[in-house]
C-alpha cells in the first residue's frame, strides 16, 4: 500500500510549484491510462469489498435496528422501540456493558503491564529464557475453544482441578455458576493467554532498543527504573500502539470463552453475545439484535476514530 | 541513529528499485488471482442451484433432517430403505446439523426447502404453519388419525384447526430415580408434592441430594417450571401462558415460583454451573436420590445400569389436575410450503406414521418411544414400556417451554428469567414484572 500511496502524493506536492505545464507533464509522465485504469481497479475492489461487505451490513443494521422483525413474518417499524427496551427493560444488557468494561480495564491495567513486565524480564536474559518465553507464549497457540474446555476441566464445581488443588472438597466453590466469581475466574485465562501475546510483541520491540541508549542514560546516572521509563518505554511506542489497538479488540471482540463456558449468561453476559443470542436462532429478533449491534459498533467507532485521530495527527507532526 | 543494522535497508530496498519493471506485472498477477478466485465461487454457486432445482423428478422425495447423531441417522436410513424398498419412489435424505438446522429454520423454510422437514410438535410447529411456510396435510390425517390418541392429533394441529404434523417419536419428562437406592434405604415413590418433599427432606437427612439439578445450559430447569405449572394451574393455563395470552403477573405464577422456591432447598447446589450431563452423573452414582428430566437421562447410563433406572410421574400439587398431564416432546415431520413433490411427500408421511415405520427407527434408540399406539413394543426395555403407560394414560401432552411458546421468548427471557430466580428467590415480584413487559414487547407482533 504504502508503495502506491507514495507515487500518488508526489503529483500533488508539484501543485506548490508554479508552472501547470510541468505538473501535467510530470502526471502524463507517471500515468498512463492504463496506469490509471489498473490503480481505479485495485482501488476500487478494496473499495467496494469495503462497502458492500462491511459498510452495507452496517448501514442495513442500523435500518433494520428501527425494525421489529423476525426474517419470517412481514417487517414492522417501531421507531426507537428497541433502543428504548434494550435500556429500560433488557435485564441483560447493563451488565453486560459493565462486563465489557471490566475486561478492557482488566487486560489495559492488569494483563497487559504483566505481559510487559514479563518481556522486560525474559529480555535481561536470564538462564532459560527461551523456555520461559515458550511456556509463556503456549496459550496464544491454544483456541478459545479449548481453553474453554480447560476451564471446565479446572473450575468446574463437582470435579474441577481447581476446588481440588484447594481442598474445598466439602464446600466447593461453584467457579463457573455463581455470578460473582465466574467473570473473574474467565478474565484470569483471557489473561493467561493476552500476557503471553503483549508479552511476545514487547520482547520483539524491548530487542530492536538500541543498547547505546541504555547505556548512554547509564552513564548519564540513571537508574533501571529510570533508564525504563524515561527511556526505553518512550522508544517502544510504535509496539505500545499496536498492544493498545490489540487490547482494545480483544476486550470487544470478547465472545468465544464465555459462549462456550455457559453461552454467556448469568455472570458472563456481553454485548457480543447479546447481539448473537437475539439474531442468531429460529425465531430471530432480527431488529433487536440489530439494535445490540448498532450499540456495539458505536462504542467500537469511539476507540477507532480515536485511534485514527491519534494515527494521523502523528503523521502530520 | 547510524546505528541501525546495516542489513535492514537493502533488504527493503531490494524490491523497490525493481518495482518500476515488476509492479506492473505483480498487479496484473493480482487482478487476475482475484478473478481466478472469484469464477469458480460463481460457478460453484450455479451449480449448486441447478443441482436441487433440476434433478427433482417426480419419482424424488427430498427430506431435510435434522438428525445428524450417528444413531438417529442410521436409524432414519433404515427407515427411508424400507420406504423405498415399498414404493419404488427415491427419498434423497439431506442431514444438517441439529443446531444450524435449529437456528437456520426461517432462511431454510423461505428460501429452497425440502419437501418434507424434521420438526417439533406444538407452538413452533403452529408459528410456521401460521406463517404460511407449512403444507395441510389434514387430508392424510383422515387416514392416519386411527393410530394416534386425541393428544397427538391436538398436538399436529395448527391454531387454524388443520394439521401440519406427523409424529414419530417421543419421550417423557419425568422424575427418574435409581430403584436399588429407593430399595435400600426404604422409600416409598410419592403421590404428592408433600410426600414428594418430606421424602427429599428425608434423603437428605440421609446425606444424599435429594434433587438432583443443573442450568448451566438454560433450558433443563424450565422442564421443573412446566410441571410445577400444569400440575398447580392447570394445562390450559399453562398452555394459554405459553402462548403470550395470560399476564406473568398474576398471582398463578408467582404461585408457581413460591412452589418452587420451597423446593429450592432440596435441589443440588450450583446447578448454574452443572450441565445436565454432570447432574445425571450424580444420580447415576447414587449420590443424588431423584433428579427431574426428560428420558434421555439414560444417555448417562450404561447398559447395565439402565436396569436399576426407573421414574415416576411429578408429583401432585393441586388434587383438581392430579398427575392428567405429561411433558413429552414430540418430534414428528412436516411438509414446507414450497415443496416440489406433495403427493410424493405425503405418501412418505403415512410410511412413517406406521408402526412398522416407528418400529424400524426405535429399534436403535431406546430413550424414545414410538408415538403409534399399535407400535409393536415387544422390544421395548421395561423404561420405554413404562413410558408408553404413562403418555397413554396422560389426558394432556405438553411438548415443554421452548417448544410450547415462541422460541425466541423462550431463549432471549426465560432462560434468563429462570436463572435469576435461582439466584435470588426473594424477589419474585419483579421477576414477573419483568418477564411481562419483555413477554408484551415480543407477543406484540401477533
Amino acid at each position: 500500500m504504502a508503495l502506491f500511496s507514495d507515487r500518488a502524493t508526489r503529483p500533488d506536492e508539484t501543485t506548490d510549484h508554479p508552472g501547470a505545464p510541468v505538473r501535467r507533464r510530470a502526471r502524463r509522465r507517471r500515468f498512463t491510462p492504463r496506469d490509471v485504469a489498473v490503480f481505479a481497479l485495485l482501488l476500487g475492489i478494496p473499495i467496494v469489498l469495503d462497502v458492500v461487505l462491511i459498510w452495507g451490513p452496517t448501514a442495513a443494521s442500523a435500518v433494520l435496528s428501527f425494525s421489529r422483525w423476525d426474517g419470517v413474518s412481514d417487517l414492522v417499524w417501531n421507531h426507537g422501540d428497541n433502543y428504548r427496551q434494550i435500556v429500560q427493560d433488557y435485564p441483560p444488557f447493563w451488565p453486560a456493558v459493565w462486563h465489557n468494561v471490566i475486561w478492557l480495564v482488566f487486560l489495559g491495567l492488569v494483563a497487559t503491564p504483566l505481559g510487559l513486565f514479563l518481556a522486560v524480564l525474559l529480555d535481561k536474559g536470564i538462564r532459560g529464557t527461551r523456555f520461559y518465553q515458550s511456556a509463556i507464549y503456549m496459550p496464544v497457540v491454544l483456541s478459545l475453544a479449548i481453553v474453554g474446555f480447560i476451564a471446565k476441566l479446572v473450575y468446574s464445581r463437582d470435579y474441577g482441578a481447581l476446588n481440588g488443588v484447594l481442598g474445598l472438597t466439602q464446600h466447593p466453590v461453584d467457579w463457573l455458576g455463581d455470578p460473582s466469581k465466574n467473570l473473574w475466574a474467565v478474565l484470569v485465562l483471557v489473561a493467561w493467554r493476552h500476557i503471553g501475546y503483549v508479552m511476545i510483541l514487547y520482547l520483539a520491540g524491548l530487542k530492536a532498543v538500541d543498547p547505546e541508549l541504555k547505556e548512554a542514560a547509564s552513564i548519564d546516572g540513571a537508574n533501571e527504573v529510570q533508564t525504563f521509563f524515561r527511556v526505553t518505554f518512550p522508544t517502544l511506542r510504535p509496539i505500545n500502539i499496536i498492544v493498545l489497538v490489540i487490547t482494545v479488540i480483544e476486550a470487544l471482540r470478547a465472545f468465544d470463552l464465555v459462549f462456550i463456558i455457559n453461552k454467556g449468561r448469568n455472570g458472563l453476559e456481553l454485548l457480543s453475545v447479546l447481539v448473537s443470542a437475539n439474531i442468531v436462532g429460529e425465531a430471530s429478533r432480527i431488529g433487536f439484535g440489530s439494535a445490540l449491534a448498532v450499540i456495539l459498533t458505536v462504542i467500537s467507532l469511539g476507540f477507532v476514530v480515536t485511534y485514527l485521530v491519534q494515527v494521523f495527527r502523528e503523521e502530520k507532526r | 541513529m547510524n546505528n541501525e543494522p546495516a542489513g535492514s535497508h537493502p533488504a527493503f530496498s531490494t524490491p523497490l528499485s525493481h518495482a518500476s519493471l515488476s509492479r506492473r506485472a505483480l498487479m496484473r498477477g493480482a487482478v487476475a488471482a482475484t478473478g481466478a478466485v472469484t469464477v469458480p465461487s460463481l460457478l460453484a454457486a450455479c451449480s449448486d442451484d441447478s443441482g436441487s432445482g433440476g434433478s427433482g423428478a417426480k419419482k424424488t422425495v427430498t427430506v431435510g433432517s435434522n438428525y445428524s447423531d450417528a444413531v438417529p441417522k442410521k436409524a432414519l436410513a433404515d427407515a427411508v430403505a424400507s420406504f423405498q424398498q415399498k414404493s419404488g419412489d427415491t427419498v434423497n435424505v439431506n442431514t444438517i446439523d441439529h443446531n444450524t438446522f435449529q437456528e437456520q429454520i426461517n432462511q431454510y423454510l423461505k428460501g429452497t426447502p425440502d419437501d418434507v422437514f424434521t420438526w417439533f410438535a406444538g407452538y413452533r410447529m403452529q408459528f410456521f404453519a401460521a406463517q404460511g411456510l407449512a403444507t395441510d396435510i389434514s387430508d392424510i390425517w383422515g387416514d392416519i388419525g386411527s393410530g394416534y390418541s386425541d393428544a397427538f392429533k391436538a398436538a399436529s394441529t395448527g391454531a387454524d384447526g388443520k394439521q401440519y404434523f406427523v409424529p414419530y417419536y417421543l419421550y417423557p419428562w419425568a422424575v427418574f430415580y435409581r430403584p436399588s437406592v429407593f430399595q435400600a434405604k426404604g422409600y416409598t415413590v410419592p403421590k404428592t408434592f408433600d410426600e414428594y418433599k418430606t421424602l427429599a427432606a428425608k434423603m437428605k437427612s440421609d446425606g444424599l441430594v435429594p434433587i438432583a439439578f443443573a442450568d448451566k445450559d438454560g433450558w433443563p430447569a424450565m422442564g421443573t417450571f412446566d410441571y410445577i405449572n400444569m400440575r398447580l394451574n392447570g394445562y390450559d393455563f399453562h398452555i394459554s401462558l405459553m402462548a403470550g395470552k395470560e399476564s406473568w403477573e398474576d398471582a398463578k405464577v408467582k404461585a408457581v415460583f413460591d412452589t418452587w422456591a420451597s423446593l429450592l432447598p432440596y435441589l443440588q447446589e450450583g446447578a448454574l454451573g452443572r450441565t445436565w450431563q454432570e447432574a445425571a452423573q450424580s444420580l447415576q452414582q447414587k449420590k443424588a436420590g431423584m433428579y427431574v428430566l426428560g428420558m434421555f437421562v439414560g444417555q448417562q447410563f450404561s447398559e447395565e445400569e439402565r436396569k436399576d433406572l426407573d421414574f415416576f410421574p411429578f408429583p401432585e400439587i393441586a388434587p383438581e389436575n392430579g398427575q392428567d398431564s405429561v411433558e413429552a416432546p414430540i418430534d414428528g415431520y412436516m411438509i414446507s410450503k414450497k415443496a416440489k413433490n406433495v403427493a410424493g411427500a405425503k405418501d412418505f408421511l403415512k410410511f412413517l406414521a406406521t408402526p412398522e415405520a416407528q418400529g424400524i427407527y426405535l429399534k436403535s434408540d431406546p430413550n424414545n418411544v414410538a408415538t403409534n399406539k399399535n407400535a409393536d413394543a415387544s422390544g421395548y426395555t421395561a423404561l420405554q414400556k413404562k413410558a408408553v403407560e404413562i403418555i397413554s394414560g396422560a389426558k394432556h401432552i405438553s411438548q415443554f417451554m421452548d417448544r410450547d411458546t415462541r422460541p425466541d421468548f423462550a431463549s432471549t427471557v426465560m432462560i434468563q428469567a429462570i436463572q435469576e430466580f435461582l439466584k435470588n428467590p426473594k424477589d419474585i415480584d419483579g421477576l414477573c414484572k419483568n418477564i411481562e413487559t419483555q413477554k408484551k414487547t415480543i407477543f406484540a407482533t401477533e
